[in-house]
Formats: structure tokens, sequence, C-alpha cells
């Protein structure tokens, strides 16, 4: 898998319709400068001797080649903007299931009723639902009107950053809890019908314990590893929301890059998110692994 | 036979996808969910076809003496920074958006479900290799996979087309494949084999029919997300170019003016909304009448 996702970003290169040398320097390039960016790009080896030197600069040293602009490997500019905007989705994950569960859980409780409906909505709502969008609203409602977050931006002070990262991440996690809350829900009432479920509600054990100890410990499984799935998704719609936010991590890198026609970082922006994804996606596997008795008994 | 009578209950229920017309459209008629959905959808397609006669201006005739007014009786939704009715553009963006999602919705449709037929059908090294490009393109994230290949191919219109040709059909191919290789062992196919029909025939006149309901409600969702990918393109700058008018490009214009004209922003936003949950209840109805999920 790792292999396809590193000939896919090598192949990105080639879909550059005519020269990608005179597409990065632009239509008024002289010919000499553009033969030094093929040579440097190394376009003018044999497609293999390319895609050789791609994979062993990539599973040498992490490194998808040299920013055009920055004149530093892409490697470091990836490791200097990465921390934020793993912090972004580590909080937009946590928030994501601050609100999912609670709300999956009143659902199920209430099938059919009133407030069942009314959670059963929102990935109808949410599905349509731009991220950046919900960016934009949250700013308009809690940084302009309310004055409680800051607009933009990350801050000085020790505590600013955290706090600058709140709206940000709210606007990811409810792009993620649309799906969440669906799959929760439904999770939660086949739980609900369980025979275990019926054997420790007749032996008197009190409502409050079966659903927070027993049900709920049986509906985190799935939680997860639909949280894995859905990671990829997220790390996307962080990115975006970066740029409305104006937060310096990897997406207004990937941006930056894309306006300077900056080759080499964008393919190291690619590779870096799709090889966390698989990363990520795999400790969720083992995670649930571990927690699961039935699947290392099977 | 009245279809009201009770089943024996010794007898297994027939596959889920296999209903005749008359009960898919009598479940249809009886989805409020589906109803509504159509509703607002043809609501939607009426707007954006007819958007020259229903806006009340040219949503490219500048005005900048008069820019950034609040809704009134004249402008019913305001003017942006350039003078231009905003109701009118957001119309004919609703043309652009809308279109540039429909149509590029169709390539991955044919190719993904074509590829998980296959796939599903012959198994074996094909499906190995098929298995192992939807992993690759999966393991992207959708919005850096389709961002960077705008990029490549070059922005606007044709960047996106190409985009979601390119990675828009992982998701009907998995669904498809998943299905297609439940079906292959069961007795029909082998019959349609035995009798003497060739693959092809198989696959196209048993296996798709079967498959198709599941693949179009999943074209709804898909529709959705290209329509909310097209915005952000537009939003990034990266999309419908101006001056066309585009529901993300408006949007990214508004947000200069978001401490003050908040609306600018807004509102085009909540026309992306409206589509969403217009195909969103259509996909549900749809589903709900012919039993699939």
């Amino acid at each position: 898998m790792v292999l396809g996702v590193v000939l896919a970003v090598f192949f990105l290169l080639r879909l550059v319709p005519g020269d990608p040398a005179r597409m990065i320097l632009g239509e008024r390039a002289t010919p000499e400068s553009v033969a030094a960016l093929r040579s440097q790009l190394g376009l003018d080896q044999p497609l293999l001797a390319q895609l050789g030197d791609f994979a062993v600069s990539v599973f040498t040293r992490g490194d998808t080649g040299t920013s055009l602009v920055y004149n530093v490997s892409t490697r470091e500019l990836i490791l200097q903007r990465a921390p934020v905007t793993l912090q972004l989705v580590a909080l937009a994950v946590l928030f994501s299931v601050v609100i999912a569960v609670p709300l999956a859980v009143v659902a199920a409780r209430h099938k059919d009723k009133l407030v069942d409906h009314l959670v059963r909505i929102i990935p109808t709502v949410g599905l349509g639902m731009p991220t950046f969008w919900v960016g934009l609203l949250l700013i308009i409602l809690f940084a302009v009107t309310l004055k409680w977050f800051p607009v933009g931006g990350i801050g000085t002070t020790p505590w600013d950053p955290l706090r600058s990262l709140v709206l940000p991440a709210l606007s990811v996690s409810l792009a993620l809890t649309p799906p969440l809350v669906r799959s929760l829900r439904s999770e939660l009432l086949e739980v609900f019908s369980a025979d275990f479920v019926t054997t420790l509600r007749a032996a008197r054990i009190p409502e409050r314990r079966v659903l927070f100890v027993h049900i709920l410990r049986n509906a985190a499984l799935p939680t997860l590893t639909l949280l894995g799935v859905n990671v990829s998704y997220l790390i996307g719609g962080t990115l975006v929301v970066e740029q409305v936010f104006g937060i310096n991590g990897l997406g207004s890198l990937l941006f930056s890059a894309i306006s300077n026609r900056d080759f080499p970082v964008v393919q190291g922006v690619a590779l870096f998110c799709a090889l966390s994804v698989v990363m990520i996606s795999l400790l969720l596997d083992a995670a649930v692994y571990r927690l699961d008795p039935r699947m290392r008994r099977a | 036979m009245s279809a009201a009578s009770e089943p024996p209950v010794t007898v297994p229920a027939p596959p889920a996808v296999r209903t005749g017309p008359q009960t898919f459209l009598a479940r249809a008629r009886r989805s409020p969910t589906l109803m509504v959905g159509l509703a607002m959808t043809l609501l939607l397609l009426l707007s954006a076809v007819f958007a020259p006669w229903l806006a009340p201006f040219d949503p490219s005739a500048q005005n900048l003496t008069g820019g950034l007014l609040p809704p009134s009786a004249e402008h019913l939704l305001g003017t942006d920074q350039l003078g231009r009715d905003v109701l009118s553009r957001i119309l004919f963006a609703g043309r652009t958006d809308l279109r540039i999602a429909f149509l590029a919705a169709i390539v991955p449709f044919v190719v993904g479900v074509l590829l998980g037929l296959v796939s599903g059908y012959f198994g074996g090294t094909l499906d190995y290799l098929i298995g192992r490009l939807v992993d690759t393109v999966i393991a992207f994230p959708f919005y850096v996979i389709v961002i960077s290949i705008v990029f490549a191919v070059g922005t606007g219109e044709g960047g996106i087309y190409v985009a979601f040709a390119l990675v828009g059909w992982v998701g009907y191919t998995r669904v498809v494949r998943a299905t297609t290789t439940a079906l292959r062992g069961s007795g029909w196919v082998a019959a349609a084999r035995g009798g003497g029909l060739s693959h092809g025939r198989v696959i196209l006149r048993h296996l798709l029919p079967n498959i198709l309901p599941q693949a179009v409600v999943l074209l709804m969702t898909e529709i959705i997300l290209i329509m909310v990918a097209v915005v952000t393109l537009g939003y990034l700058g990266l999309g419908v170019q101006a001056p066309t008018p585009d529901w993300g490009t408006m949007i990214h214009d508004g947000q200069a003016f978001i401490t003050t004209k908040w609306w600018l922003s807004a509102l085009p936003g909540l026309a992306v909304i409206y589509t969403g949950i217009s195909l969103s209840l259509v996909g549900d109805g749809l589903g709900d009448a012919w039993r699939v999920r």
C-alpha cells in the first residue's frame, strides 16, 4: 500500500499536460532556465531512473526533493508545519466524540421519539455542509459577535494557541459528527436489544450502570473503527479549515506551495498526509484488536 | 394474488433488491422522505434552469457606487463589494455548481460500477489489483488528492472533471464489488452461465440490475460530496474562475467583510446546504423504497 502511495505521488507530476518545468516557470521563461529546472527535477532522465531516484529519496531520507522556493528539503518544511495540524486533528477527534456520543445515546434510548428524529436529521443536513463554511459561521458567532475566541491566527501568549485551535477544531469535528452519530446510533440500538443487556436488566443491575459500563463499552469499538475509516476525510478537512482561520500548518504549506508552483512540496504534503492516514488506520486496527477479546480469539 | 397477504413464516424473504417495479413505485409514493426530496430537488433544478428569467439583475453587472448594500426591497439579498446583486449571483452560481457536480459524477459512476462488477465477478488477480488500486486512492485524504490533481492538471472546470474521474470511482467499486462477490455464488448466476450466456451478458443483464439500486443511492451521496468539493475548490481559488459566479468564490469574497456584512458569506453556504439536504433526502428515500442501504 505504501508503495502504491509513493507511485501515485510520483505520477502526480506526470499529470501535468505538457512540460512540468514550463508549467512551473510560466510561459515567458527562457529555454535555458526551463532546461535547468528540468535537470534539477530530474525530468531529463529516463522515466524509470526518475522513479528510482524518487523512491530512494523517499525511503532513505523521507523526502520528495528540495523546495523550489525555500531551497530546503521538503521533509524539513513538513516536520515544521505538521505539529499544529496534528494537534488540530486530535482536538477535532476529541470534540466529535464528545458531541456524537451523547447525541447517539439519547437518540437510541428514545428510538422513534421526537429526539431520535431530530438527531437523525443531523446526517442529512451535515452531508452537504462545507467544512470551511461552518468555520466561517463559527467565526461570525463566537469570534465576531460573542468575542470569545480570536478570529484567526495562533496568538503569542502560552495559553493562546489552544484557545485559537478551539474554533477550527470544532468546525472540523462538526463534519465528522454526522457519520459518527449515524453509525453509533444504529450500533447502540443493536447492543440495546442484545441478550446480555436483557440479562443485566433482569438481574436488577441499575439502568445507569448497564448503559455506561456495559453498553457504551460495546459500542466503543465500532466507533474506533469508524474513526479509522474517516481519518482521511478528517485530515483533508483540517487542511482546508486551516486556510479559513489563517493557521500555519500543513494546509497553508500546501496552498502556498500551490500558488508558488512548488511541485516537490505539494508532492511531499500529499505523501505525508497519505502515509499518516495509513499509519493511523493501522494503529486504530491494532487498538481494536487489543481491546476486543473476540478478535484475539478468532 | 394480493400483495398484502401475509407470507408463511417459514419462507425466507426474497433478496432485498429484487423487487418488481410496482412494489417499488408503491413504496416510493408512500415515502415522504423521497417526495419531499424530489420536490426540493425539482425546485432547485428549476431555479437553476430558469436563473436567467428569475434573477432580477445581471449577475456580473457591477455598480461600484452601490456596493455592499444590506438586503432591501430592490436587492432582496443585498449587493457584494462590486455592487453586484447577491440573489442573482446565487441563482447563477447554482447553474454552474450543479452542472459541474452532476457532470463530474458521471464518469466515476460508470467506471466505478463496472470495475466493481468485473472485480467481484471474476475475482483472482484482477480483483487483487483493483483492490490495491482502491486502497491506494483511499489512503489519500479526499481533499488533498483532489486539490493536488486539480493543481497539476490546471485549475477550473477541466481540472475538476479529471480529478473526480481519477478518484471518485473508488466508493462505487468497493460497494459494488462486495455485493457482486456475494451474488456470484448464487444459483441463478450459475444457471445463467450454464445456459450458455457469455460473461459479459451475465454481468450486464443479470448482475448489473441487482447492484444498480445500491449504486444509485450512493450516486446521490457522491453528487453532494462533489458539489461541496467544487464549492471548496472555488473558495480556495482553485475551482470555477471569476467572473463566472460560484458559491465557493462568493463565500470567499464575503469573508473579507465578515465582521460587518456576514450574510455575504452565510447565504451562498445556505444554498449549498439546501442542495445537500434535497439530494440526501432523495438518496435516503430511494434507499428505503428499494430496501437497500
